[in-house]
């Protein structure tokens, strides 16, 4: 029995990206981490009308869909800030201080990990190190690396980020 | 193709490289990459456009795979085609503004060097090396299919192809003694064997890029340095098992090892190195790249399949192992990074060479990744059996600001802690296993006398408990419940009956557990309780 | 005219289980054979008819020459072993087990619909738990209402999966999955949307009914007044495997 493919959500020319991903994939189940990654670097997050879309293309239960986007942390279910904070929580940059930068953004932004502040300006998040050890504490601020960096640099380089 | 025509090419390439006197090589993995290499690429560049005088000699800028020192990158190397790190003008902390006077230094004729950013390559930190793995770190531009021919490269493979049957480089791969990387020490001729024996149609090859231990990124540093030795590993391991699919599952945490993994089997495809009638046989093999999404325990075998099936990371109980029932059900082969880069050398040189390296039952190198309160932190490799005191303090210089060393964490959230009175004893899987560590991926955290040992300890436990996939209960419940009482005694809230409970529960997460994350979890509390002791005790209530 | 014995494959292995010899067929697991020979073995995840996910550990054993428990859910039997279901060590390890489920979710007896016909609370009584040493997390889970038949209370969930793998393998809808990691994980139906509000859901009650606790219950139901009926599930599992 030959199965319909869903038309796509909307015009926005995003949904092509993701449905090139799968259709790359074949339509295979296997494709879903691909296809959320796709989703997620198009859109910035996954939202319910996003997974709806992966899971009838790909011919998944929605709640295998779901399943699956909150098992990895990488996925994210809300959208983010305009500046993304990734700080490494590391062995290195836990021995170099990496708490340290987490309570210093919490203080001044008012913002813990994992969530984004009020004006959507910044997010922060936490990794299970970026393999920078050399550079702790390492940071990953807007997808660029920076490192050994004191809570005070961080904070005024992240106001620096958002002022531009 | 035989190995004479891959020479010929390997020649064609060198001299394409025109000619060239000295090479200013300038790391751009990870570190120095994100500490500005790219700017000291533009103006070495720039400087070298400037006319040289007369008599001067020819310089050419090439980026290069991770020199090891990350600690004080950018790192710069001047050193003639060919010569390695212990035979190059190394420079360290390079800016900008620091390339006219490398560039004047690299051309003038007298051995002149930048005096102020001199870092001595005949530091034990370099001379006590050996390279094997990363023998073409810091030398070959790792986006160059070219550069790697021209090193030697893909002649493992080639022999193998048009020299060898499947059987027999199983048999070198066995002689070796080679030992998996990512931390069980399984015998990989065992594995190789064992799934070169099962009889399938489809069979696959997964390189385990996974690299999820906090404070190891020798497998990020190998793919971003060198990541055609990879390919060639897993090429010349699908030939011995008859795959002829392979997948690299590899961290989204990488996107630089990944863009350039992207564009070695993209290179490797075009020149006929990858793909169908490999070099003109009758061997097809495809490589497709998988990204991981954040998740610890997808390193677990099992776990990885079930991610790269595109499902949640839920590792299954084995037996069937692998190599009888892996990906989709079919015998698959998993090596991590590190196994496969050891492949080529081994096939080149024969197992015997390899074998007489290293200890006696852990033969060749292994890479390790000095971080934390340590002077020389960065990547080495060295000889299976040097003593964890020589790391630290002959390669690694010790421990910086004067203070004394308290113990090195080996093996990540599953390892342990070492201390100071256990130095002397020689690295390999068995040793650090009696010591109640183990090898793991290679990642080593030096602390000083400043760290707790208990905060050690809470941290790998808190680690544990947010990187539970959940299935099963004693790693679950049982890691939540451990990183409370650790929190409680940190706290110094606990009492003797809380510390007592947390060794009970350490024994049944460990003997219970479904994958090997949960059962090693408790390793960094035991082994901190075996070595420190008194410091839990000291925090307990009723003992101060 | 005498009949041809039907063709087997499978073998038949004798092994020993607690002192016991034993013969059985050389496909089946650990945990079948000490059912059929009514050898006691707790257990939770696993369910006759089910897929093996080898989750709650509480069927471990020891096994003569191995130093590793092995699940006996997931480990088949083979020729000449010696198996031990029940030493004072896997005693110990299964009542700790059973009292970290307990301090796991908001586990209350006497409030419970399923008060006197629950697994888990059967469990606690074969394996002695006559307390629990660790702290409840004492984390407020929500119950969701809105199925007009059903109820499910995350507050007892064991997260034994078997309501997943029924709705999945046996009815085929698939609503039910685990969302999260570790101790954040929770079965969801759909998009973790309200279970009333599900499309796939066929109201077919299978999950209900396997589930070991007061978890998924029908709704109408008081204290001590569920009970469940599993007697469904390996007759329509063999009939489904037959097909």
């Amino acid at each position: 029995m030959q199965r319909q493919r869903p038309d796509l959500p909307s015009n926005d020319k995003r949904w092509k990206l993701v449905n090139a991903t799968m259709r790359r994939n074949g339509y295979a189940e296997h494709a879903l981490i691909e296809a959320l990654h796709s989703v997620q670097d198009a859109f910035g997050f996954l939202d319910e009308e996003a997974m709806t879309f992966v899971a009838d293309s790909l011919d998944l239960p929605l709640s295998k869909v779901y399943g699956v986007a909150t098992f990895y942390h990488l996925f994210m279910l809300k959208p983010q800030g305009r500046h993304a904070c990734v700080v490494c929580t590391g062995t290195a940059c836990y021995i170099k201080g990496a708490g340290g930068l987490i309570d210093g953004i919490r203080q001044h932004f008012d913002v813990a990990p994992g969530e984004t502040t009020e004006d959507k300006a910044l997010s922060v998040l936490t990794a299970r190190c970026v393999g920078a050890c050399g550079l702790a504490p390492a940071v990953v601020l807007d997808g660029s690396l920076v490192g050994k960096l004191g809570a005070e640099q961080l904070i005024e380089r992240i106001s620096r980020e958002i002022a531009e | 193709m035989n190995l004479d025509d891959l020479e010929e090419l390997a020649v064609k390439y060198r001299e394409e490289q025109g000619e060239t006197d000295r090479e200013v090589r300038v790391c751009v993995a990870t570190a120095c990459h994100s500490s500005g290499a790219p700017a000291v690429i533009e103006a070495l560049e720039a400087a070298g456009a400037e006319p040289a005088a007369d008599g001067a000699r020819r310089c050419k800028v090439k980026g290069v795979g991770c020199m090891g020192l990350c600690s004080v990158g950018p790192m710069v190397a001047v050193a003639e085609p060919g010569a390695d790190l212990r035979e190059s003008d190394l420079y360290k902390s390079v800016t900008a503004d620091d390339a006219a006077e490398i560039m004047a230094s690299a051309r003038s004729t007298d051995d002149a060097t930048v005096e102020r950013l001199h870092c001595p390559n005949d530091m034990p930190f370099f001379t006590r090396q050996r390279w094997i793995v990363r023998e073409n770190s810091g030398i070959v531009d790792p986006d160059s299919f070219r550069g790697y021919v021209a090193v030697g490269g893909y002649a493992a493979m080639v022999q193998a192809l048009s020299e060898m049957t499947p059987q027999e480089v199983i048999n070198e791969i066995s002689t070796s003694g080679l030992r998996g990387r990512g931390g069980g020490g399984y015998p990989t001729g065992l594995k190789w064997s064992t799934v070169a024996k099962m009889p399938a149609e489809q069979k696959y090859v997964i390189c385990n890029a996974d690299e999820g231990d906090p404070g190891a990124f020798m497998d990020r540093a190998i793919l971003e340095s060198d990541p055609h030795r990879v390919l060639e590993g897993m090429a010349i391991a699908a030939y011995a098992i008859g795959a002829n699919k392979g997948y690299i599952y590899i961290r989204a945490e990488y996107p630089l090892a990944v863009e350039r993994l992207k564009t070695a089997i993209r290179k490797a495809k075009r020149s006929g190195f990858l793909g169908n009638h490999i070099c003109e046989t009758q061997f097809n093999f495809d490589i497709e790249i998988r990204l991981g999404a954040g998740a610890f325990v997808c390193g677990e075998e099992t776990a990885l399949m079930a991610s790269v099936e595109g499902g949640r990371g839920h590792p299954t109980p084995r037996p069937p192992y692998p190599a009888e029932s892996g990906l989709w059900g079919r015998p698959t082969l998993i090596n991590n990074v590190e196994t496969f880069a050891n492949i080529a050398p081994i096939v080149s040189n024969g197992g015997a060479w390899f074998a007489g390296i290293g200890t006696e039952k852990s033969k060749g190198t292994k890479v390790f990744a000095l971080a934390g309160n340590i002077l020389n932190g960065g990547l080495i490799e060295v000889d299976m059996g040097m003593t964890l005191r020589e790391i630290i303090f002959d390669i690694g210089g010790g421990i910086p600001e004067g203070k004394a060393f308290k113990a090195v964490q080996t093996g990540g959230p599953s390892g342990g802690c070492v201390p100071d009175a256990h130095l002397d004893i020689g690295v390999d899987y068995d040793s650090l296993k009696t010591l109640g560590t183990m090898m793991g991926s290679g990642g080593m955290i030096v602390m000083d006398e400043t760290s707790s040992m208990v905060d050690v300890a809470r941290y790998f436990m808190e680690f544990c408990m947010t990187e539970s996939c959940g299935k099963c209960v004693p790693c679950r419940t049982g890691t939540y419940q451990m990183h409370g009482l650790l929190d409680k005694i940190a706290r110094a809230d606990a009492t003797h009956a809380d510390l007592a409970l947390l060794e009970e529960l350490c024994e049944v997460v460990q003997a219970t557990s479904l994958c090997g994350l949960g059962q090693t979890a408790p390793n960094p509390v035991l082994s901190t309780l075996r070595y420190f002791r008194e410091e839990y005790e000291e925090k307990l209530a009723g003992s101060r | 005219m005498p009949r041809t014995p039907p063709a087997t494959q499978v073998r038949v292995v004798t092994l020993t289980i607690d002192g016991q010899a034993l013969s059985a067929r050389e496909d089946e697991t650990i945990i079948e054979v000490c059912r059929e020979n009514k050898i006691p073995i707790p257990s939770l995840c696993w369910m006759d008819g089910l897929s093996i996910v080898g989750a709650c550990r509480l069927c471990v054993v020891e096994m003569a020459g191995s130093p590793r428990l092995s699940a006996a859910c997931s480990t088949r039997v083979a020729e000449g072993m010696q198996i031990t279901t029940n030493s004072e060590r896997l005693q110990r390890y299964r009542r700790t087990l059973v009292e970290m489920l307990f301090a796991e979710r908001n586990h209350v007896c006497s409030v419970c619909v399923s008060n006197g016909h629950c697994e888990l609370q059967w469990l606690a009584q074969t394996c002695g738990v006559d307390h629990v040493r660790m702290p409840y997390r004492n984390h407020a889970y929500d119950v969701d209402s809105s199925h007009e038949m059903f109820r499910v209370d995350h507050n007892r969930c064991v997260l034994c999966t078997r309501c997943v793998r029924v709705c999945d393998e046996i009815e085929g809808a698939h609503t039910w999955d685990v969302m999260g990691r570790g101790s954040d994980c929770k079965v969801i139906t759909d998009l973790a949307r309200p279970w009333g509000d599900s499309d796939t859901c066929t109201s077919c009650g299978k999950c209900v009914q396997v589930c070991p606790t007061g978890a998924l219950v029908k709704q109408g139901t008081s204290v001590g007044e569920m009970v469940k009926d599993q007697q469904f599930l390996p007759i329509l599992a063999r009939r489904r495997h037959i097909r």
